[in-house]
């Protein structure tokens, strides 16, 4: 089944076309990457399927429903998470705090709960914290729970940044750049990381990614943009082999 | 026991202060300064959600306490006291003792409806907006009040005094001290309860970075809003305490100075810091009585003294620590949330 269906998109920035007809769909339980020469307009997608820009013509829709008007929040809230290309952690919050407001779209409780204490209050506050402390524990970070994601060595906090967009159960993850800046070591463990959550959760995953030793190893099926353009389509090996993005990637021998 | 510790220590600090009093130990001088600290507790602390919490700039906080300050002294007056302005008082006045409260709370919620009303607009823009439209709203709200000639105009309005004396009239007791501590406490469990719920982490994911909050499912323009609604209504019985305490209001005593005044506090005691706020508000009001010989020189001597915070302790007193991480020991003897 289609989890997500992109029609047409197009997104224009005072003239500049971004992304220009771009036609996509992410199916059910599918692992895709995304990939494209520097500002081929990959972030740009990421940041319409996320709410974060409307679209200018084009529509996204996510389990048949369109996105188009929703809020970043309520895209959220609908089941489409992601993680940014330089980690977007609230640094001054410890990690455990980070995965609780990640759950805001389902809190179950009013102000007036909040202040009174209702017992429908405390049931779902430790609920919530039940299913953070849950979730750490899953991933094995429930040892730094208490620290600050500042504090801690790059690859834990792409770790974490993966568990806090894990924590709101969405049914499409968008990784962007997961493997930016990490060690070749680091590398090896994330790609360990993202299959093993593919494995585990129940959901899509569409990522980002410029190493292809990651995008080559977990994909199942690639999209390669350029130009905000949609060149090519399909299997890792067929993606390899073809020449527009060979084109896109090296130049035209031609020239 | 930990449970219990301060409520316990709360009382007995109440008991005490209310017992000095009662007695004519301390005169109505220091009452009176005792009572500032109490109100300029609320004050610090709730525009501390804002500008050390939210990390938004709002630097017109003396209009709500205005706007609480006349709400509930008009109600007051109306209701419960014989006046020029209204005539013979609506309600019996013997219910002036059970009826301040609510009176009260009716000015935080008119408050907290002009915050709705700045808010809504500011928050569309972002950073240093909101700073500029709080100045200006702060000036909107004095113009407008000096302005209605019905309530005293720029010669202020005053009669809450008589308030106080129906009150006595009920039980000979020293009221304001009661009033001021209740809602101090009140106002301090409201801000606490709310910035340890998960709701409100999200105020401080906002101030961290907006736009993760925003894609990680936090409603932003909501919370934004509720934050500023709830500290504009807390300044707004701030303002309440105010007038009944000083017994009369004018427009003057509300102006861009006592925004200042808030501002000042809580950079003194550090950003977000609920118990810096308080230790501020406290050391603030000491300071402000004890450099009074001083008077004009006084307004030299303050924002002198926001100078040398920011320059040798930018994070104020505490920080963004409360007290319990300080000391944690502390956290053995008592359990507060």
């Amino acid at each position: 089944m289609t989890l997500l269906e992109i029609k047409d998109l197009t997104q224009l920035f005072s003239g500049l076309c971004a992304v220009s007809e771009l036609n996509l769909n992410i199916e059910e339980r599918e692992l895709v990457g995304l990939i494209g020469p520097n500002g081929a307009g990959k972030t740009t997608v990421f940041n319409l399927a996320s709410g974060f820009y409307q679209p200018t013509y084009g529509a996204i829709l996510f389990q048949g429903r369109n996105l188009a008007g929703l809020k970043p929040h309520q895209v959220s809230a609908l089941g489409i998470a992601r993680t940014f290309q330089n980690i977007r952690l609230w640094k001054e919050m410890s990690v455990l705090d980070n995965i609780l407001v990640a759950q805001h779209f389902n809190l179950g409780y009013g102000l007036g709960g909040l202040f009174f204490r209702t017992p429908r209050y405390l049931k779902r506050e430790s609920e919530i914290r039940h299913k953070a402390h849950e979730l750490l524990e899953i991933f094995k970070i429930d040892n730094v729970a208490e620290e600050k994601p500042g504090n801690l060595p790059y690859g834990m906090q792409r770790k974490v940044e993966i568990v806090r967009a894990l924590s709101s159960g969405p049914r499409l993850l968008l990784l962007d750049e997961p493997a930016a800046g990490l060690q070749s070591a680091d590398v090896t463990e994330l790609i360990a990381l993202i299959q093993w959550v593919f494995d585990q959760f129940d959901l899509s995953i569409w990522m980002i990614e410029h190493q292809m030793k990651v995008v080559m190893s977990l994909c199942s099926r690639i999209a390669v943009i350029d130009f905000g353009k949609l060149i090519a389509s399909g299997t890792p090996t067929e993606i390899q082999q073809n020449p527009a993005v060979i084109k896109a990637y090296l130049g035209d021998d031609q020239l | 026991m930990k449970r219990f510790s301060v409520p316990l220590l709360l009382i007995i600090l109440l008991l005490t202060l209310m017992g000095l009093a009662w007695f004519e130990i301390i005169d109505i001088y220091i009452q009176t300064i005792i009572l500032f600290m109490g109100i300029n507790i609320i004050t610090s602390t709730s525009l501390n959600l804002v500008n050390g919490n939210m990390g938004e700039f709002s630097c017109g906080h003396a209009g709500f306490i205005a706007v609480g300050a006349y709400v509930s002294s008009l109600l007051s007056v109306a209701l419960f006291t014989k006046s020029k302005t209204f005539g013979a008082p609506l309600l019996p006045p013997e219910l002036a003792a059970y009826g301040f409260p609510l009176v009260l709370i009716a000015g935080g919620l008119a408050a907290a409806l002009t915050g709705l009303l700045v808010a809504l607009p500011s928050f569309r823009t972002r950073d240093d907006y909101l700073a500029i439209i709080t100045i200006a709203a702060n000036y909107i709200i004095i113009s407008t009040i000096i302005n209605i000639d019905q309530i005293g105009g720029a010669r202020g309005f005053m009669g809450m005094k008589r308030v106080i004396f129906a009150m006595e009239q009920c039980a000979e007791i020293p009221w304001m001290i009661l009033w001021v501590f209740l809602f101090m406490v009140l106002s301090i469990i409201i801000i606490r309860r709310y910035m340890s719920s998960t709701y409100g982490k999200g105020v401080e994911a906002i101030r961290q970075d907006e736009v993760a909050a925003e894609i990680m499912s936090v409603n932003t323009n909501r919370i934004k809003l509720v934050t500023f609604m709830i500290s504009s209504g807390l300044a707004g019985i701030a303002g309440g305490l105010y007038a009944h305490t000083v017994g009369y209001v004018n427009p003057k005593s509300f102006d861009l100075l006592k925004s200042t005044e808030a501002l000042v506090m809580v950079y003194l005691g550090g950003m977000g810091s609920i118990s810096g706020s308080i230790i501020a508000a406290i050391v603030f009001t000491l300071l402000l009585e004890l450099l009074r010989p001083l008077q004009i020189i006084k307004w030299v001597a303050i924002p002198l003294l926001l100078i040398i915070i920011m320059q040798f302790r930018p994070e104020g007193i505490m920080g963004n620590r409360e007290l319990g991480d300080i000391f944690p020991r502390l956290k053995k003897f008592y359990k507060f949330k």
